[in-house]
């Protein structure tokens, strides 16, 4: 199409202005295009772990692994979202996946019990890890991430604690396919809604100030420190809960936990997403894990993959596959004519 | 990262401990060196630019197997090998700078994202290509070895420090006393000033990536022979790059030098005491405390009101 003498101009579709505001809906039609995209997703989601003698066990566990990714890239999520970049998710994963190994190889609980424990116990530690760096901004906190699985596992290496270099194995597996799925699926979609819920309220409100301007936070009178531990804190229970999961799911904890896999393939996961949008990243999880599958025999070049993924997807299209689909479903976009001396006009709207 | 010395912790029974302290201070001097000749390249397009290039360790890994494609595949003499590696390596960092970071730049974090996926990528992409056995070691540049107060030092080591002092000096003399120099610390301080006073911003930046990656390699092709070429090695060199510059305070060239030689130190003597293994939690340590105790580094200030936030 010829644009020249032409913008582009995108406007809100009137459904959606309609059903903006919840008092407004009036129609079936309208109620469904405000709820039918989410409930579609929870509704797929609730039903296929049924759907076992369809798809194969193959499949659900895939659906598995994407959930427990999905939880790591919320965790992520979250942490972007108060301004904090982490390059390690795999230390959320790795404290998770060690303590459930440790409280069930060393006192006999069953997974019930350890997987709840190690969820805080895994995020108290990974707090208190990454407290001293929560005093600086900037980079300090991404090099401060992806510098910890590395030297954890160095760690655990050099001391031998922990089953050094061979792991914890053997440890009691959970119940059944189903459950387990039941599990994180559920897991997942309470924190995909839970943020976002949680971002609403006035608390989120001052998570997020300090990501656009943490100056005007302290000089509104919050402790940013304080503020940035708890969201460390609230960041680390999903990625704890997700290692200690799929520990008691593998039945072995050991020093893959903390691999380049767990910290590379959230963050790729985000960022194909959509940072900022929950949702999105539990979208991008969904997206790469099968992907990620269909790429096994590639074995290292898998990662090599994510990587340029990544890098693609933060140049074409930063905004990430969900918010661009949320701006398709909402908004038109059409071509209008230019008036005389658009220069000016161009600009503005550009600016606007 | 670990440079090993010809002895072992095991082996300090069969040692006096008079040598043993003679060989942890000169092997500390050798390690200082290492660390800072290293984590130059970081530091400098960091404090020149504010590009926090965490594809570091992959730069420093491709180097390598750059310089050991042209000797061995392509049969070059040492020195064309050594500068067309060096000159290839400061390409790829403008390319990388001009290709993706131009089109985030601003952007502090997705900035980071995209240097470190890329150097994950490039790591992983070696390790795929399976640069990861005992047959990749590059030669020495000077063979042979003296004696120093009983300890043994070959000469590719004292190469190493004399190197690293030299590029030190140089690139001090470089930012503080040439004009570029100073047009880019310009821009690394404020950049809508530099822009004002006409310093272009993405030429700068461009220039300080390729800087930056330059000596990298070189830094690669001096340290490399001393051990093997393994894709631990990449991940190591950004734990050190990560304490040298959280100890010594971003963008301060004495901070560097003074953080080098006390990571240095550390190291040697917990190889020695200790076990080669704990000297990755020396880094550990060092990092956690200083950043307890004092969050700017040793000697950084001029940053300190900006990240202290």
């Amino acid at each position: 199409m010829n644009e020249a003498g032409y913008r582009r101009e995108r406007l809100d579709r009137g459904i959606k202005v309609r059903t903006d505001d919840i008092f407004a809906l009036s129609s079936y039609r309208e109620i469904l295009y405000l709820t039918l995209p989410r409930l579609a997703a929870i509704a797929a989601l609730l039903v296929f772990p049924l759907l076992k003698g369809v798809t194969g066990i193959y499949w659900q566990n895939v659906v598995l692994t994407a959930c427990t990714i999905a939880l790591l890239a919320l965790s992520w999520d979250l942490l972007h979202s108060v301004g904090l970049v982490s390059l390690g998710q795999a230390i959320f994963f790795g404290a998770g996946a060690y303590a459930t190994g440790f409280f069930s190889q060393h006192f006999g609980w069953p997974p019930l019990v350890t997987i709840p424990l190690a969820t805080a116990v895994g995020a108290i530690f990974c707090t208190v890890l990454l407290y001293p760096v929560l005093r600086l901004r900037g980079i300090y906190f991404a090099l401060i991430t992806f510098a910890m699985p590395l030297l954890l596992t160095r760690v655990i290496e050099a001391t031998k604690i922990l089953g050094g270099n061979v792991g914890m194995s053997g440890l009691p597996p959970l119940s059944d396919t189903p459950l387990d799925l039941y599990l994180i699926i559920t897991v997942m979609l309470i924190c995909v809604f839970g943020f976002r819920r949680l971002f609403d309220t006035d608390y989120g409100l001052v998570l997020k100030a300090i990501r656009e301007n943490d100056r005007s936070v302290m000089a509104a009178g919050f402790d940013l420190q304080w503020y940035r531990t708890q969201a460390v804190f609230i960041a680390a229970i999903p990625g704890a809960f997700a290692g200690a999961f799929l520990t008691h799911y593998y039945q072995f904890a050991g020093l893959p936990a903390f691999s380049i896999e767990y910290s590379i393939l959230p963050l790729a996961s985000a960022i194909v997403g959509g940072p900022g949008s929950f949702s999105g990243v539990a979208l991008g999880a969904f997206m790469l894990v099968p992907l990620s599958e269909a790429l096994r025999s590639f074995g290292n070049l898998r990662v090599v993959i994510y990587s340029i993924v990544v890098v693609v997807f933060i140049v074409i299209l930063p905004e990430g596959v969900f918010n661009y689909l949320q701006r398709k479903y909402y908004q038109i976009e059409r071509l209008v004519p230019m008036e005389e001396g658009g220069n000016g006009q161009r600009a503005n709207i550009a600016g606007s | 990262m670990w440079v090993a010395p010809p002895l072992k912790g095991g082996s300090n029974k069969i040692m006096g401990s008079d040598a043993l302290i003679y060989s942890v201070l000169i092997y500390g001097l050798v390690n200082g060196a290492v660390i800072m000749l290293t984590s130059l390249g970081f530091s400098l397009t960091f404090g020149l630019s504010g590009v926090a290039n965490l594809a570091h360790g992959g730069i420093y890994l491709l180097s390598g197997c750059l310089a050991w494609i042209l000797l061995n595949t392509l049969g070059l003499p040492f020195l064309p090998a050594a500068v067309i590696t060096m000159v290839l390596a400061g390409l790829l960092g403008a390319g990388v700078y001009w290709l993706v970071l131009q089109r985030v730049r601003g952007l502090a974090l997705s900035e980071m994202i995209v240097t470190f996926t890329i150097g994950i990528g490039i790591l992983e992409f070696l390790r795929w290509a399976g640069f990861v056995t005992y047959d990749f070691n590059l030669p020495v540049i000077i063979k042979g070895s003296l004696t120093i107060a009983g300890v043994i030092v070959d000469y590719q080591r004292l190469l190493v420090i004399g190197v690293g002092v030299l590029i030190a000096v140089l690139l001090w003399f470089f930012s503080h006393h040439t004009k570029i120099g100073l047009a880019l610390r310009g821009m690394a301080q404020d950049e809508y000033t530099a822009l004002s006073v006409g310093i272009d911003s993405d030429w700068a930046a461009a220039l300080s990536m390729a800087l930056g990656h330059m000596i990298v390699a070189m830094a690669a092709i001096m340290i490399l022979p001393l051990g093997l070429i393994s894709i631990n090695v990449g991940y190591d060199v950004l734990t050190m790059v990560l304490a040298v510059t959280i100890l010594g305070g971003l963008e301060s060239t004495a901070g560097l030098t003074l953080a080098s030689l006390i990571l240095g130190y550390a190291t040697a003597a917990t190889g020695m005491y200790l076990n080669p293994q704990w000297t990755q939690v020396v880094y550990l340590a060092a990092i956690v405390l200083v950043l307890a105790l004092r969050p700017s580094g040793l000697l950084g200030k001029f940053k300190e009101l900006e990240e202290r936030v």
